[in-house]
């Protein structure tokens, strides 16, 4: 563990938690782009380039764009004065809770069961093109057909209904 | 490809790699821990001082370029024939006062160009501007250049949303939604490039394209995927930089400048160099992949410089951004979108498989007849098709009449 | 072809990009401080106040009749009447403009002023090169700046000027012929007292049209 990883930890929690606290819901989109930043950098200090550059690509590049789209375009940035909180707040907490217990019991298993590896393994881009489309084609040809699925259902809710002038 | 002859290192190595060896001088200096550092530090300064510099020449040469294509002089006032047109114009921008809108979000105001300009110099990182002149030969280099120009993306929003004016944010909303409409063919085309050279390393698809036929360089623009694939990059490169006739996002006359209206001073000054830096580095991707990087033009030029070529191409490539912006009208939104979505997507998707195809026939003229004959049969029929529908004549107004 | 048109322009700017070099008639533009393009005849920018004669005071034509005061649209002229009253150009004394400013930073060069005026006292002027350092009172011009002599219109607007002139004199002399007349008829009057006098000139004679 570097003082680096420390860093980008932090980062990304202080990302993380600015935007759930943040008051203005842009604000929080902006945070959440740090917290994915240093995701980023945490996969990139893991010698993880090609995660690491596809997370800056698709997160930051698109789908944070996409969040931020999604306020301009649904109402205003500024907080409801009821406030945010649901009224079930009690039960997400514990749903979350759950989950990170879960999350962070496999994991500390994981540390214990999986032998500690000798060396750092050196992936190289190419390496997880030809694992992409072999032993793991399947997997990858049901996601395209999924985002195909969702693009064609984007398309079909976007086109203009039949009988009426455009 | 046919036989590649290995060209041959007829320039001497001093001057070649005038830079690299001046860098190890300079680092030997120091105690051995610290020269990898101290060698990245001397290239980030490289990189800092020499493109900066060339969009100060660019400037001057793009506002005599539209002169003289207008038929006239262009600035002309400020030193020999009007060269240190650009310190005026910088020592303008820095003493101005610099305005920031009342209502406007401070902090995210302040952060935008900043962003804007870390993340597009970035980019230059992983381009190879000469021979072993790499910054940081990444293996996803490709991918690299691309999420950070990403990136850009969200300062423009930033810097849109943030100045609480209308013209700001729908600047910001037609700079993002082009931008995101032309990445995709972007990254598609140059997707085209890594199926044929196997590598996202940069300096790698260079090297692949390094071979001479005779005289005649191995460039991917001297095939029939690698030119479709070339002119949609040009295209989606010149949306992706808010060039014109890509401009919308800054339309004057529709919405005063687009997400920098509420910039002065010397923040405007840093989304100007932003855009620029955006143009070169593109530049230099474009080049990096489809002109053979910084691979001279036919084998017996190879007496000049790597970097040289490397330079003398984006030059030329920003030339054609000129000339282009001297020439096209701006387009409509709807235009726009329609020639992303309509037009440059369902032909590089094409041009993907065409380059598959390509890939799996083998050598030989097969080959080239196959993909030429699909590539413009499909570029002539969806021209006639996307012509087809559309009325040309006086515009009929719905609502205004 | 699709495309096609983005070549022709493309063809068409180089073929101005290089030609602007070899042959200098392409160019459109001027080196402007050192070269000047004349200003047409019609040219008009502000307004300027015309006066007869060397003296600028004495030869004002205006008669600070006000007129142009309340047709000017964006009411950049102020107008004081003066006290006392001078001759004009046929030695009928008349009110004279005390104070006559106008701002050409809110005048709108209509030329309504112009249109009004009933006495060829104000005229459009062609000198554009009015950029000063003081925003307020240098762009507010008083009655000296703008006074310009008759022959100062006459090089700006000549045809203009020539039938101004030709009707001020037609006016100047109807108004000594009419003069005359009553110095006649005065003369006659007091020859002979007894007779009737003949129908005096109406006061409204005149050139006006």
């Amino acid at each position: 563990m570097s003082p680096i990883f420390y860093v980008l930890a932090v980062l990304t929690v202080a990302g993380g938690l600015a935007a759930v606290l943040l008051k203005n819901t842009v604000h929080c989109a902006l945070a959440l782009t740090v917290a994915f930043a240093g995701l980023a950098l945490l996969f990139l200090n893991l010698d993880a380039q090609f995660v690491g550059f596809a997370q800056i690509l698709i997160y930051i590049g698109a789908v944070a764009i996409l969040v931020v789209f999604a306020i301009l375009l649904t109402r205003g940035t500024e907080t409801p004065q009821a406030g945010v909180f649901s009224r079930s707040w009690f039960v997400g907490l514990v749903i979350a809770a759950g989950v990170f217990s879960v999350l962070g019991w496999a994991v500390l298993q994981s540390a214990r069961v999986l032998p500690q590896p000798s060396a750092i393994p050196s992936v190289t881009v190419h390496d997880i093109g030809v694992a992409l489309l072999g032993r793991y084609v399947l997997p990858l040809e049901i996601v395209a057909l999924l985002l195909t699925s969702a693009t064609i259902g984007a398309v079909i809710v976007a086109m203009h209904e039949k009988g009426r002038p455009q | 490809m046919l036989a590649a002859p290995v060209s041959t290192h007829s320039v001497p190595v001093i001057v070649d790699q005038a830079f690299v060896l001046f860098k190890d001088w300079l680092v030997s200096f120091l105690p051995p821990s610290w020269r990898p550092a101290a060698g990245v530090v001397l290239c980030v300064i490289a990189i800092v001082c020499v493109f900066p510099g060339l969009f100060a020449l660019t400037t001057v040469f793009e506002r005599k370029g539209l002169g003289r294509m207008q038929n006239r002089y262009g600035p002309n006032r400020v030193g020999p024939y009007g060269f240190f047109q650009p310190v005026a114009d910088g020592i303008k921008s820095l003493t101005k006062e610099d305005v920031v809108p009342l209502n406007a979000d401070v902090v995210v105001h302040f952060l935008a160009p900043l962003t804007l300009v870390v993340t597009v110099f970035m980019g230059f990182a992983v381009l190879p501007m000469g021979r072993n002149m790499v910054l940081a030969n990444l293996d996803a280099g490709l991918l690299f250049f691309f999420s950070m120009s990403a990136a850009t993306e969200l300062s423009v929003f930033m810097a849109g949303w943030s100045s609480r004016n209308k013209y700001s944010l729908l600047g910001a909303m037609r700079a993002v939604a082009q931008m995101i409409s032309y990445e995709v063919p972007l990254l598609l085309t140059t997707v085209a490039v890594v199926m044929i050279a196997g590598s996202l390393s940069l300096p790698k698809i260079v090297a692949a394209q390094s071979g001479y036929t005779g005289v005649f360089p191995h460039w991917y623009i001297f095939t029939p995927w690698g030119l479709a694939s070339f002119l949609v990059f040009a295209i989606a490169a010149t949306a992706e930089t808010n060039r014109s006739p890509f401009d919308l996002p800054e339309g004057e006359s529709e919405i005063v400048a687009g997400y920098h209206t509420e910039y002065s001073g010397f923040k405007f000054a840093l989304f100007f160099l932003g855009e620029y830096l955006a143009m070169f580095s593109i530049s230099g991707i474009g080049v990096t992949l489809f002109l053979g990087g910084w691979s001279a033009p036919l084998s017996f030029l190879n007496v000049v410089p790597s970097w040289f070529w490397f330079f003398s191409k984006v030059m030329v490539s920003i030339f054609v951004f000129i000339w282009m912006r001297g020439t096209l009208p701006r387009l409509r939104q709807d235009q726009l979108m329609n020639f992303a979505w309509k037009f440059v997507l369902p032909f590089t998707l094409l041009n993907l498989g065409v380059t598959a195809l390509w890939r799996f026939m083998g050598e030989g003229w097969a080959r080239w007849v196959v993909s030429s004959v699909i590539l413009v049969g499909v570029y002539v029929f969806m021209g006639r098709v996307g012509m087809f529908k559309k009325h040309f004549g006086p515009r009929s107004y719905r609502y205004a009449e | 072809m699709l495309g096609e048109g983005i070549l022709k322009g493309m063809a068409e700017t180089a073929k101005n990009f290089a030609g602007s070099f070899v042959s200098e008639d392409r160019l459109t533009t001027v080196e402007y401080p050192e070269q000047r393009i004349p200003t047409f005849e019609n040219a008009r920018v502000f307004p300027f106040l015309v006066y007869d004669g060397s003296d600028w005071a004495a030869g004002m034509r205006c008669v600070a009749c006000q007129i142009c005061e309340k047709e000017c649209p964006p009411k950049c002229i102020y107008i004081e009447k003066s006290q006392d009253k001078k001759p004009d150009f046929v030695g009928k004394p008349q009110f004279y403009p005390a104070r006559f400013d106008i701002d050409v930073s809110v005048c709108m060069s209509c030329q309504i002023c112009v249109e009004v005026c009933p006495f060829e006292a104000i005229k459009m002027d062609t000198e554009f090169e009015l950029a000063t350092d003081n925003r307020f009172g240098g762009l507010l011009l008083d009655r000296e700046e703008l006074a310009k002599s008759n022959e100062y219109y006459h090089r700006i607007h000549p045809t203009e000027a020539d039938e101004v002139d030709a009707r001020l004199n037609s006016e100047k002399a109807a108004a000594e012929a009419k003069a005359k007349a009553a110095a006649q008829a005065a003369a006659a009057k007091s020859a002979d007292a007894a007779k009737p006098s003949p129908a005096k000139p109406a006061p409204s004679t005149g050139g006006e049209d």
